[in-house]
Protein backbone atom coordinates (compact mmCIF):
# COMPACT_ATOMS: atom_id res chain seq x y z
CA UNK A 1 0.00 0.00 0.00
CA UNK A 2 1.21 3.46 -0.83
CA UNK A 3 1.90 6.28 1.49
CA UNK A 4 -0.62 8.32 -0.12
CA UNK A 5 -3.68 5.67 0.17
CA UNK A 6 -2.88 4.14 3.84
CA UNK A 7 -2.47 7.26 5.40
CA UNK A 8 -4.23 10.35 3.69
CA UNK A 9 -7.98 9.62 4.05
CA UNK A 10 -7.08 10.13 8.19
CA UNK A 11 -6.09 13.66 7.80
CA UNK A 12 -9.22 14.88 9.14
CA UNK A 13 -9.10 12.19 12.28
CA UNK A 14 -5.45 13.21 12.95
CA UNK A 15 -6.35 16.53 13.05
CA UNK A 16 -8.92 16.23 15.15
CA UNK A 17 -6.79 14.06 17.95
CA UNK A 18 -4.49 16.93 17.57
CA UNK A 19 -6.77 19.88 17.91
CA UNK A 20 -8.40 17.85 21.12
CA UNK A 21 -4.90 17.43 22.77
CA UNK A 22 -3.22 20.24 22.31
CA UNK A 23 -6.04 23.08 22.17
CA UNK A 24 -5.01 25.53 19.45
CA UNK A 25 -5.62 25.27 15.84
CA UNK A 26 -2.62 27.01 14.75
CA UNK A 27 -0.23 24.46 16.88
CA UNK A 28 -2.73 21.40 15.93
CA UNK A 29 -1.87 22.38 12.26
CA UNK A 30 2.03 22.24 12.86
CA UNK A 31 1.78 18.74 14.76
CA UNK A 32 0.03 17.21 12.03
CA UNK A 33 2.37 18.45 9.54
CA UNK A 34 4.78 17.24 11.59
CA UNK A 35 3.56 13.93 12.47
CA UNK A 36 2.91 13.05 8.21
CA UNK A 37 6.51 14.23 8.28
CA UNK A 38 7.82 11.41 10.33
CA UNK A 39 5.11 8.94 9.39
CA UNK A 40 5.91 9.33 5.89
CA UNK A 41 9.70 8.81 7.02
CA UNK A 42 8.87 5.88 9.11
CA UNK A 43 6.50 4.43 6.41
CA UNK A 44 9.11 0.85 6.02
CA UNK A 45 7.64 0.20 9.12
CA UNK A 46 3.53 0.01 8.27
CA UNK A 47 2.77 -3.20 7.64
CA UNK A 48 -0.20 -2.73 6.11
CA UNK A 49 -3.71 -2.99 7.27
CA UNK A 50 -5.92 -0.43 8.60
CA UNK A 51 -3.46 2.97 8.13
CA UNK A 52 -5.68 4.78 10.50
CA UNK A 53 -4.47 3.82 14.21
CA UNK A 54 -1.09 3.53 12.48
CA UNK A 55 -0.82 7.79 11.62
CA UNK A 56 -3.22 8.44 15.00
CA UNK A 57 -0.14 6.91 16.63
CA UNK A 58 2.27 9.04 15.61
CA UNK A 59 0.04 12.02 16.06
CA UNK A 60 -0.55 11.34 19.35
CA UNK A 61 3.27 10.79 20.14
CA UNK A 62 4.06 14.21 18.51
CA UNK A 63 1.21 15.81 20.10
CA UNK A 64 2.84 14.70 23.71
CA UNK A 65 6.08 15.75 22.78
CA UNK A 66 4.92 19.25 22.13
CA UNK A 67 2.92 19.54 25.15
CA UNK A 68 5.88 18.32 26.77
CA UNK A 69 7.98 20.77 25.67
CA UNK A 70 5.71 23.72 26.20
CA UNK A 71 5.31 21.92 29.14
CA UNK A 72 1.71 22.14 29.84
CA UNK A 73 0.86 20.59 32.80
CA UNK A 74 -1.98 18.64 32.28
CA UNK A 75 -0.11 15.90 31.11
CA UNK A 76 -0.53 12.76 33.17
CA UNK A 77 -2.23 14.88 35.68
CA UNK A 78 -3.82 12.68 38.41
CA UNK A 79 -7.58 12.85 39.09
CA UNK A 80 -7.83 14.43 42.61
CA UNK A 81 -11.65 13.81 43.10
CA UNK A 82 -11.87 15.71 46.44
CA UNK A 83 -10.80 18.63 44.16
CA UNK A 84 -13.69 18.84 41.94
CA UNK A 85 -16.44 18.33 43.87
CA UNK A 86 -15.92 21.46 45.95
CA UNK A 87 -16.13 24.27 43.97
CA UNK A 88 -14.69 27.39 45.81
CA UNK A 89 -14.44 30.28 43.50
CA UNK A 90 -17.15 32.02 42.56
CA UNK A 91 -17.63 32.51 38.46
CA UNK A 92 -18.09 35.53 36.54
CA UNK A 93 -21.50 35.36 35.69
CA UNK A 94 -21.05 36.81 32.11
CA UNK A 95 -18.73 34.30 31.71
CA UNK A 96 -21.39 31.51 33.40
CA UNK A 97 -24.06 32.94 30.59
CA UNK A 98 -22.07 32.26 27.63
CA UNK A 99 -21.38 28.69 29.18
CA UNK A 100 -24.59 27.81 30.26
CA UNK A 101 -25.26 26.34 26.07
CA UNK A 102 -25.12 22.72 26.01
CA UNK A 103 -22.03 22.97 23.58
CA UNK A 104 -20.05 24.83 25.57
CA UNK A 105 -20.58 22.70 28.44
CA UNK A 106 -19.28 20.11 27.06
CA UNK A 107 -16.75 21.09 25.25
CA UNK A 108 -15.39 22.79 27.96
CA UNK A 109 -15.70 19.89 30.05
CA UNK A 110 -13.87 17.73 27.35
CA UNK A 111 -11.02 20.01 27.51
CA UNK A 112 -10.89 20.83 30.89
CA UNK A 113 -10.31 16.71 31.28
CA UNK A 114 -6.48 15.67 31.70
CA UNK A 115 -4.72 14.46 27.65
CA UNK A 116 -5.26 11.19 28.36
CA UNK A 117 -8.56 10.98 29.67
CA UNK A 118 -9.69 13.07 26.88
CA UNK A 119 -7.88 11.48 24.16
CA UNK A 120 -9.58 8.20 25.21
CA UNK A 121 -13.18 10.11 24.67
CA UNK A 122 -11.65 11.90 21.40
CA UNK A 123 -10.96 8.22 20.22
CA UNK A 124 -14.04 6.24 21.22
CA UNK A 125 -16.70 8.80 20.90
CA UNK A 126 -15.74 10.78 17.69
CA UNK A 127 -13.97 8.33 15.96
CA UNK A 128 -15.34 5.17 17.25
CA UNK A 129 -12.50 2.91 17.48
CA UNK A 130 -12.58 0.08 19.53
CA UNK A 131 -10.87 -0.45 23.02
CA UNK A 132 -7.89 -2.22 21.51
CA UNK A 133 -7.74 0.11 18.68
CA UNK A 134 -7.12 2.67 21.60
CA UNK A 135 -4.73 0.63 23.98
CA UNK A 136 -2.43 0.51 20.21
CA UNK A 137 -2.64 4.23 19.96
CA UNK A 138 -1.97 5.37 23.53
CA UNK A 139 0.33 2.35 24.28
CA UNK A 140 -1.50 1.51 26.92
CA UNK A 141 -3.27 -2.12 28.04
CA UNK A 142 -7.22 -2.30 27.06
CA UNK A 143 -7.99 -2.14 31.08
CA UNK A 144 -6.30 1.07 31.07
CA UNK A 145 -8.25 2.04 28.27
CA UNK A 146 -11.40 1.14 30.31
CA UNK A 147 -10.67 2.26 33.30
CA UNK A 148 -9.51 5.78 31.48
CA UNK A 149 -13.37 5.76 29.46
CA UNK A 150 -14.80 5.33 32.68
CA UNK A 151 -13.11 7.99 34.98
CA UNK A 152 -13.74 10.18 31.91
CA UNK A 153 -17.43 9.72 31.42
CA UNK A 154 -18.18 9.98 35.26
CA UNK A 155 -16.51 13.75 35.22
CA UNK A 156 -18.24 14.73 31.95
CA UNK A 157 -21.80 13.56 33.79
CA UNK A 158 -20.73 15.66 36.89
CA UNK A 159 -19.83 18.79 35.26
CA UNK A 160 -23.06 18.47 32.94
CA UNK A 161 -25.31 17.47 36.02
CA UNK A 162 -23.59 20.90 37.76
CA UNK A 163 -24.51 22.90 34.82
CA UNK A 164 -28.47 21.54 34.80
CA UNK A 165 -27.97 22.73 38.13
CA UNK A 166 -26.87 25.93 37.12
CA UNK A 167 -23.63 25.60 39.43
CA UNK A 168 -20.34 26.54 38.60
CA UNK A 169 -19.13 24.93 34.76
CA UNK A 170 -16.54 22.62 35.16
CA UNK A 171 -14.48 24.71 32.88
CA UNK A 172 -13.91 27.25 35.54
CA UNK A 173 -12.49 24.60 37.99
CA UNK A 174 -8.34 24.14 37.88
CA UNK A 175 -7.41 20.52 38.67
CA UNK A 176 -5.65 20.27 41.17
CA UNK A 177 -1.69 19.43 40.32
CA UNK B 1 -25.46 -12.01 36.32
CA UNK B 2 -25.79 -9.38 39.73
CA UNK B 3 -26.25 -5.55 39.17
CA UNK B 4 -22.54 -5.68 40.96
CA UNK B 5 -21.10 -6.85 38.14
CA UNK B 6 -23.27 -5.34 35.50
CA UNK B 7 -22.41 -2.42 36.74
CA UNK B 8 -19.16 -2.60 36.24
CA UNK B 9 -19.71 -3.90 32.84
CA UNK B 10 -22.11 -1.47 31.41
CA UNK B 11 -20.41 0.53 29.67
CA UNK B 12 -18.37 -2.17 28.03
CA UNK B 13 -21.70 -3.09 26.87
CA UNK B 14 -23.02 0.50 25.44
CA UNK B 15 -19.75 0.56 23.82
CA UNK B 16 -20.03 -2.97 22.05
CA UNK B 17 -17.18 -4.53 23.86
CA UNK B 18 -18.52 -7.53 25.51
CA UNK B 19 -18.38 -10.97 24.28
CA UNK B 20 -21.36 -12.52 23.06
CA UNK B 21 -21.82 -14.57 26.18
CA UNK B 22 -21.90 -12.05 28.79
CA UNK B 23 -23.97 -9.78 26.43
CA UNK B 24 -26.44 -12.47 26.64
CA UNK B 25 -26.14 -12.61 30.10
CA UNK B 26 -26.19 -8.53 30.72
CA UNK B 27 -29.33 -8.16 28.41
CA UNK B 28 -31.20 -10.65 30.54
CA UNK B 29 -29.86 -8.32 33.47
CA UNK B 30 -31.01 -5.56 32.18
CA UNK B 31 -34.55 -6.69 31.07
CA UNK B 32 -35.16 -7.73 35.14
CA UNK B 33 -33.41 -5.07 36.73
CA UNK B 34 -34.41 -1.23 36.81
CA UNK B 35 -31.87 0.41 38.37
CA UNK B 36 -29.01 -0.82 35.85
CA UNK B 37 -31.50 -0.10 32.88
CA UNK B 38 -31.43 3.13 34.20
CA UNK B 39 -27.35 3.29 34.30
CA UNK B 40 -27.48 1.92 30.42
CA UNK B 41 -29.44 4.84 29.58
CA UNK B 42 -27.45 7.38 31.30
CA UNK B 43 -24.44 6.16 29.11
CA UNK B 44 -26.45 6.08 26.01
CA UNK B 45 -27.62 9.83 26.90
CA UNK B 46 -23.74 10.53 27.53
CA UNK B 47 -22.58 9.19 24.14
CA UNK B 48 -25.28 10.81 22.06
CA UNK B 49 -24.68 14.29 23.52
CA UNK B 50 -20.29 13.75 23.12
CA UNK B 51 -21.21 12.86 19.47
CA UNK B 52 -23.94 15.63 18.60
CA UNK B 53 -22.26 18.14 21.08
CA UNK B 54 -18.31 18.04 20.91
CA UNK B 55 -17.38 19.59 17.92
CA UNK B 56 -14.97 17.41 14.84
CA UNK B 57 -12.68 19.37 14.09
CA UNK B 58 -11.79 18.83 10.38
CA UNK B 59 -8.11 19.83 8.75
CA UNK B 60 -8.50 22.79 6.70
CA UNK B 61 -7.92 22.69 3.06
CA UNK B 62 -4.55 24.46 3.33
CA UNK B 63 -2.97 21.78 5.72
CA UNK B 64 -5.06 19.23 3.01
CA UNK B 65 -2.83 20.59 0.42
CA UNK B 66 0.57 20.61 2.71
CA UNK B 67 -0.12 16.92 3.49
CA UNK B 68 -0.77 16.44 0.31
CA UNK B 69 2.60 18.06 -1.08
CA UNK B 70 4.40 15.67 1.29
CA UNK B 71 2.84 12.75 -0.15
CA UNK B 72 3.63 13.71 -4.22
CA UNK B 73 7.29 14.17 -2.76
CA UNK B 74 6.80 10.26 -1.89
CA UNK B 75 4.92 9.66 -5.22
CA UNK B 76 7.87 11.02 -7.54
CA UNK B 77 10.40 9.11 -5.31
CA UNK B 78 9.06 5.96 -5.75
CA UNK B 79 8.42 6.57 -9.27
CA UNK B 80 12.20 6.98 -9.81
CA UNK B 81 13.10 4.03 -7.77
CA UNK B 82 14.07 0.95 -9.67
CA UNK B 83 12.51 -1.02 -7.29
CA UNK B 84 9.21 -0.03 -6.76
CA UNK B 85 6.21 -1.72 -4.41
CA UNK B 86 4.89 -4.72 -5.96
CA UNK B 87 2.00 -2.99 -7.83
CA UNK B 88 1.54 -3.96 -11.75
CA UNK B 89 3.88 -1.03 -12.68
CA UNK B 90 6.47 -2.42 -10.34
CA UNK B 91 5.92 -5.57 -12.06
CA UNK B 92 6.42 -3.71 -15.31
CA UNK B 93 9.50 -2.14 -14.27
CA UNK B 94 10.97 -5.39 -12.77
CA UNK B 95 10.63 -6.81 -16.21
CA UNK B 96 12.16 -3.99 -17.91
CA UNK B 97 15.01 -4.32 -15.40
CA UNK B 98 15.51 -8.05 -16.48
CA UNK B 99 15.67 -7.02 -20.10
CA UNK B 100 18.43 -3.76 -18.91
CA UNK B 101 20.56 -6.53 -17.41
CA UNK B 102 20.33 -9.28 -20.54
CA UNK B 103 21.71 -6.59 -22.61
CA UNK B 104 24.04 -5.92 -20.40
CA UNK B 105 23.94 -2.16 -20.38
CA UNK B 106 23.13 -2.57 -16.85
CA UNK B 107 26.31 -0.91 -14.82
CA UNK B 108 25.98 2.31 -16.67
CA UNK B 109 22.13 2.68 -16.15
CA UNK B 110 22.28 1.61 -12.96
CA UNK B 111 24.28 4.37 -11.74
CA UNK B 112 22.89 6.90 -13.39
CA UNK B 113 19.59 5.85 -12.08
CA UNK B 114 20.84 6.24 -8.67
CA UNK B 115 22.09 9.02 -9.00
CA UNK B 116 18.68 10.43 -10.25
CA UNK B 117 16.99 8.73 -7.53
CA UNK B 118 19.45 10.78 -4.84
CA UNK B 119 18.87 13.53 -6.45
CA UNK B 120 15.33 13.24 -6.43
CA UNK B 121 15.65 12.45 -2.51
CA UNK B 122 17.81 15.62 -1.98
CA UNK B 123 14.67 17.98 -3.98
CA UNK B 124 12.84 16.35 -1.85
CA UNK B 125 14.40 16.40 1.77
CA UNK B 126 14.81 21.00 0.61
CA UNK B 127 11.19 21.01 -0.10
CA UNK B 128 10.09 19.11 3.41
CA UNK B 129 12.50 21.12 5.49
CA UNK B 130 11.14 24.37 3.87
CA UNK B 131 7.36 23.22 4.35
CA UNK B 132 7.02 21.68 7.72
CA UNK B 133 9.06 24.41 10.11
CA UNK B 134 11.15 21.92 9.89
CA UNK B 135 14.50 23.41 8.49
CA UNK B 136 16.64 23.38 11.62
CA UNK B 137 17.11 20.89 14.88
CA UNK B 138 19.81 22.70 16.40
CA UNK B 139 19.57 26.76 15.13
CA UNK B 140 22.45 28.61 15.77
CA UNK B 141 24.59 30.70 13.65
CA UNK B 142 27.73 29.35 15.74
CA UNK B 143 29.90 26.93 14.17
CA UNK B 144 31.10 25.84 17.06
CA UNK B 145 27.78 25.25 18.00
CA UNK B 146 26.16 23.45 15.36
CA UNK B 147 29.20 20.76 14.65
CA UNK B 148 29.60 19.43 18.15
CA UNK B 149 25.71 19.15 17.82
CA UNK B 150 26.17 16.23 15.17
CA UNK B 151 28.67 14.05 17.71
CA UNK B 152 26.78 10.88 18.03
CA UNK B 153 24.10 11.42 15.53
CA UNK B 154 26.46 10.58 12.97
CA UNK B 155 29.45 8.20 12.08
CA UNK B 156 31.42 11.17 10.20
CA UNK B 157 32.25 14.81 11.43
CA UNK B 158 30.51 16.87 8.99
CA UNK B 159 32.80 20.17 8.43
CA UNK B 160 31.26 23.27 9.54
CA UNK B 161 32.18 26.87 8.49
CA UNK B 162 30.26 30.23 8.52
CA UNK B 163 29.95 32.11 5.58
CA UNK B 164 28.33 35.11 7.69
CA UNK B 165 30.86 37.80 6.10
CA UNK B 166 30.68 36.62 2.83
CA UNK B 167 26.71 37.07 3.00
CA UNK B 168 25.94 33.39 3.57
CA UNK B 169 25.29 33.10 7.25
CA UNK B 170 24.88 29.67 8.86
CA UNK B 171 21.58 29.41 10.59
CA UNK B 172 21.62 25.52 11.86
CA UNK B 173 22.08 22.22 11.41
CA UNK B 174 19.71 19.10 11.46
CA UNK B 175 19.81 15.56 10.50
CA UNK B 176 18.06 14.24 7.13
CA UNK B 177 18.43 10.82 5.19
CA UNK B 178 19.58 10.67 1.94
CA UNK B 179 19.69 7.38 0.09
CA UNK B 180 18.76 5.47 2.65
CA UNK B 181 21.02 6.71 5.42
CA UNK B 182 21.34 9.60 7.82
CA UNK B 183 23.10 12.72 6.77
CA UNK B 184 24.11 16.13 7.98
CA UNK B 185 21.98 18.55 6.53
CA UNK B 186 23.90 22.73 7.27
CA UNK B 187 21.74 25.32 6.60
CA UNK B 188 22.71 28.12 5.50
CA UNK B 189 20.82 31.71 4.34
CA UNK B 190 21.12 33.82 1.28
CA UNK B 191 19.11 37.22 2.16
CA UNK B 192 15.56 35.30 2.13
CA UNK B 193 16.65 31.77 0.20
CA UNK B 194 17.35 29.04 2.49
CA UNK B 195 20.40 26.54 1.30
CA UNK B 196 20.49 22.96 2.25
CA UNK B 197 24.00 21.40 2.39
CA UNK B 198 23.94 17.66 2.70
CA UNK B 199 27.21 16.05 3.99
CA UNK B 200 27.46 11.97 3.98
CA UNK B 201 31.16 10.14 3.53
CA UNK B 202 31.60 9.26 -0.01
CA UNK B 203 31.39 6.28 -1.26
CA UNK B 204 31.82 7.27 -5.29
CA UNK B 205 28.11 6.57 -5.78
CA UNK B 206 27.31 10.49 -6.22
CA UNK B 207 29.02 13.26 -7.61
CA UNK B 208 32.78 12.50 -7.91
CA UNK B 209 33.38 15.82 -9.94
CA UNK B 210 31.82 18.65 -9.72
CA UNK B 211 28.37 18.33 -10.65
CA UNK B 212 25.42 21.28 -11.61
CA UNK B 213 21.83 20.16 -12.05
CA UNK B 214 18.36 21.94 -12.00
CA UNK B 215 15.24 20.60 -10.98
CA UNK B 216 11.96 21.65 -9.96
CA UNK B 217 13.04 25.14 -9.52
CA UNK B 218 16.03 24.17 -7.74
CA UNK B 219 19.73 24.30 -8.38
CA UNK B 220 21.81 21.49 -7.12
CA UNK B 221 25.28 21.48 -7.04
CA UNK B 222 27.29 18.51 -5.97
CA UNK B 223 30.81 17.30 -5.56
CA UNK B 224 33.04 14.81 -3.46
CA UNK B 225 36.10 16.47 -1.76
CA UNK B 226 38.66 14.39 1.44
CA UNK B 227 36.40 11.58 1.48
CA UNK B 228 33.44 13.34 2.16
CA UNK B 229 30.04 13.87 -0.53
CA UNK B 230 28.39 17.74 -0.61
CA UNK B 231 25.68 18.44 -2.08
CA UNK B 232 24.05 22.12 -2.10
CA UNK B 233 20.40 23.09 -2.62
CA UNK B 234 18.29 26.14 -2.92
CA UNK B 235 16.57 28.22 -4.93
CA UNK B 236 19.51 30.62 -5.46
CA UNK B 237 20.65 31.64 -8.88
CA UNK B 238 23.40 29.56 -10.26
CA UNK B 239 26.01 32.23 -9.87
CA UNK B 240 25.36 32.78 -6.36
CA UNK B 241 24.61 28.93 -5.97
CA UNK B 242 28.52 28.81 -7.67
CA UNK B 243 29.60 31.62 -5.36
CA UNK B 244 28.55 29.48 -2.21
CA UNK B 245 30.10 26.27 -3.74
CA UNK B 246 32.94 28.70 -4.29
CA UNK B 247 33.40 29.12 -0.45
CA UNK B 248 32.81 26.10 0.60
CA UNK B 249 36.01 24.30 -1.93
CA UNK B 250 38.56 27.00 -0.74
Amino acid sequence: MRFEEAVLPHLDAAFNLARWLVRDSADAQDIVQEAYLRAWKGFAGFHGGDGRPWILAIVRNTCYTWLRKHSRRDLTVEFDEAAHTHETSTPNPERLLVEKTNRDVLQHALEELPAEFRESIVLRELEGLSYKEISEIAGVPVGTVMSRLARARARLRDCIAAADKGGPTCGAQKLKL
Amino acid sequence: MRCTEAQTLIESYVDGELDLVRNLDMEQHLGDCSACSSMRQQALELRSRIRQEAPYFRASADLKEKVRAVARAERTESRRSWVPMWTWSGAVAAVLLLAVITFGVVRRAAESSRHQIITQEIVADHIRSLMANHLTDVTSTDQHTVKPWFHGKLDFAPPVDDFAAEGFPLIGGRLDYVDGRSVAALVYQRRQHPINLFVWTADGKYAEKLNRQARQGYNILSWSRDGMTYCAISDLAADEMQSFVDLLQK
